[in-house]
């Protein structure tokens, strides 16, 4: 995306965020940087575990204890949240920076009808009075396509299906027409046919506001439709960045790979559908080296030692291996 | 809705049936209240006069349902001490002890709301640590014992507090209140203290318990990134969601002070129903006891069915069955 403003939208340089528990320290995030432009749509995947929800509760401020971002920046055109005092973050939250959380069904207070949780964001980031209010809900419940949307601000979450929820919960997070949403794997909690549709919605959305997305998911194929670039996180760490065509077509590092061969493709035959062996080490202790060797088909004594580090690939492709997949190798 | 009405006040019919059948058959277990009655030195004959005034002389079923007929009648029996109708006894001391127990409420509420909210949401913080060890004591300490350090520090050491007695009152709507004047509350302020203690404490336990469990819940962390102040975070978010067991606790309460105001009023010399009670069992004064049992009985339904409603207020998936 050629763009004349040269500072990106959102920066995160080397982010650590480590969770202190009694069992041990939970490096959760460890050491992670990418850049988003305005009106671009970043896709953040890897596994379960991988740290991608904590990286979006970090750029937000919203680590409890005994979580905390021990280093790192993120800079938000420029400004730096991780030093911002809480006052500045909660003009930046909704306003600038919204969050659609990961569980639609258990986002919404259950005893406030949701017109008052639309109507909520407006209070906090708008001047509008009372009736501009109202019909800035009505409009935006009904760009997600819920219909009777005067009447439905008046309903409680319990009276709304979980796709309707979920369109609520994307609509309080573009109320405020922010510049960034992040996407915890919004469609996971929901069946098939609304996922797709959501997610148009969400990427129209997006386009119309001129806003930019991070996009979390475990599911490649979701975000090979939707993201313009995309980070691949494993065990905190980013293992390979890029651009999505780039990324999808030839990754260069082997966990990129295993992931886009468990897409199921109608293409190809069920058997044929592979997994990638093993399973996430436990993050409280990981292995010296590189945290994907146990798990990876390429490794060698090096990996057991040294720690990859981001290295440019092929095209726009950055990875952090020893043995890259060149295009068109398998893995 | 009107049907649920009728639900209920059945249900309270039978209930409250229920209790008079019950107490009518303890006190049958209890000692002669005719020897309270009569004279030390009366004859047998006196005593045998007595009884059938006061109409123990009949079985107790006969008793039960001379009550029971009378009751219906809107007569709730006399007093065998003081000769007069026992409900006028009661109700002319159920203003000093409601008056009581309300300011005890409203100080336990204003204090352990707050100071819940904060020790739910900083579990760990020093400041939480102290409000939950205090309240321990709270719940711990004996009601008379409080009371009665209370009287030495600040009525017999200081002398900021009068020891015993109610205050100057006043007529409000008919009723005689002892808060409408400065005096009234120099006097309730010992004995509402006292009474709130024990209360505040576990209304203060219950709201942090309910305010650390709903801070893990999504809807939470969903409102701090609208923006949301930590306030409106705590309070319109986290408290309304914590508080239905809150409201519970509170309900049966205020139950149970009203009920059990008695040690309270003893200490201090309150003019409430509960030492009328109190005095009432020290002389087998049967009709009296009765009536309080079924009074007490009676604001223990109707504050279990008010709880009931306010659940629907607060949470809209609860209706009325
Ligand atoms: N509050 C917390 N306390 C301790 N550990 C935590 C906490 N939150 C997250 N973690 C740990 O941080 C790591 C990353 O978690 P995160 O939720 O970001 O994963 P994820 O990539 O979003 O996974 P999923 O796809 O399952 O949502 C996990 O190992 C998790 O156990
Ligand atoms: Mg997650």
């Amino acid at each position: 995306m050629e763009n004349s403003e040269h500072i990106p939208l959102l920066e995160v340089r080397d982010l650590h965020t480590y969770f202190h528990t009694f069992s041990g320290t939970v490096k959760a995030v460890n050491g992670v940087s990418f850049e988003i432009g305005k009106g671009e749509v970043m896709g953040l995947v890897g596994e379960s575990g991988g740290g991608k929800s904590v990286v979006g509760f970090s750029i937000l401020g919203l680590i409890d204890s005994p979580g905390k971002i021990e280093s790192g920046e993120l800079l938000l055109e420029g400004q730096d949240l991780v030093t911002a005092g809480e006052d500045r973050l909660r003009e930046i939250r909704g306003r600038e920076i919204s969050m659609v959380f990961q569980d639609p069904m258990t986002s919404l207070n259950p005893l406030h009808t949701v017109g008052r949780q639309m109507d909520e964001v407006l209070r906090l980031h708008s001047d509008l009075g009372a009736e501009a209010r109202q019909t800035t809900c009505i409009e935006m419940l009904e760009s997600v396509g819920i219909s009777r949307a005067a009447e439905r601000l008046k309903a409680y979450p319990h009276q709304f299906s979980g796709g309707m929820r979920q369109r609520v919960v994307i609509a309080i997070a573009m109320l405020a027409r922010p510049k960034l949403i992040i996407a915890d794997e919004p469609t996971t909690a929901l069946d098939v046919t609304i996922q797709s549709q959501i997610l148009k919605l969400m990427r129209a959305q997006i386009a119309d506001k001129g806003a930019s997305m991070i996009l979390i998911t475990h599911d490649l194929a979701v975000v090979s439709e939707m993201a313009d670039h995309i980070t691949v996180l494993y065990c905190g760490n980013v293992v390979e960045r890029g651009q999505t065509r780039d990324l999808i077509e030839n990754p260069s590092h082997p966990y990129t790979r295993g992931l886009i061969d468990s897409i199921p493709d109608t293409t190809q035959r069920l058997d044929r559908l592979s997994q990638i062996p093993g399973s996430v080490p436990d993050i409280r202790n990981l292995p010296q080296g590189c945290n994907f060797r146990e798990r990876c088909p390429r490794a060698q004594a090096i990996c057991a030692q040294k720690e990859p580090s981001l290295t440019p690939q092929h095209k726009s492709l950055m990875a952090a291996c020893h043995f890259p997949l060149k295009p068109g190798e398998a893995a | 809705m009107l049907g649920y009405l009728l639900k209920r006040l059945i249900q309270m019919t039978l209930v409250l049936w229920v209790v008079s059948v019950i107490v009518f058959i303890m006190m049958s277990f209890t000692g002669d209240p005719v020897f309270m009655v009569v004279p030390i030195d009366a004859t047998d004959l006196e005593i045998e006069q007595a009884r059938r005034l006061l109409g123990l002389d009949q079985s107790v079923l006969v008793q039960y349902w001379k009550f029971m007929t009378s009751l219906l009648h809107g007569d709730f029996g006399r007093s065998y001490v003081f000769r007069q109708p026992a409900m006028t006894l009661i109700l002319e001391r159920l203003p000093a002890t409601v008056e009581m127990v309300v300011v005890a409420m409203v100080l336990a509420v204003a204090v352990a709301i707050p100071l819940g909210v904060y020790a739910g949401a900083n579990p760990n913080g020093r400041i939480s640590r102290t409000i939950m060890a205090g309240s321990l004591m709270g719940i711990s300490l004996p009601g008379f014992w409080v009371g009665m350090v209370l009287i030495y520090l600040f009525a017999v050491t200081w002398g900021i507090f009068p020891s015993s007695g109610r205050g100057d009152t006043a007529e409000v709507l008919g009723l005689r209140i002892s808060l409408v004047t400065r005096d009234g509350w120099h006097h309730i302020a010992l004995p509402a203290i006292t009474l709130s203690l024990g209360t505040m404490a576990i209304l203060l336990r219950m709201t942090r318990a309910g305010m650390m469990e709903v801070s893990r819940q999504d809807f939470m962390k969903f409102a701090r990134a609208k923006g949301a102040t930590r306030r409106d975070v705590l309070y319109k978010h986290g408290l309304k969601n914590a508080l239905i067991p809150v409201i519970t606790i509170f309900g049966l309460q205020l139950g149970d002070l009203i009920a059990f105001a008695t040690i309270t009023e003893t200490i201090f010399s309150w003019p409430g129903m509960g030492k009328l009670l109190i005095d009432s069992i020290y002389r087998a004064d049967r009709p009296v006891i009765v009536v309080y049992l079924m009074l007490v009985a009676l604001i223990f339904v109707v504050i279990n069915f008010l709880v009931d409603i306010v659940y629907t207020l607060i949470d809209p998936r609860i209706t009325l069955k």
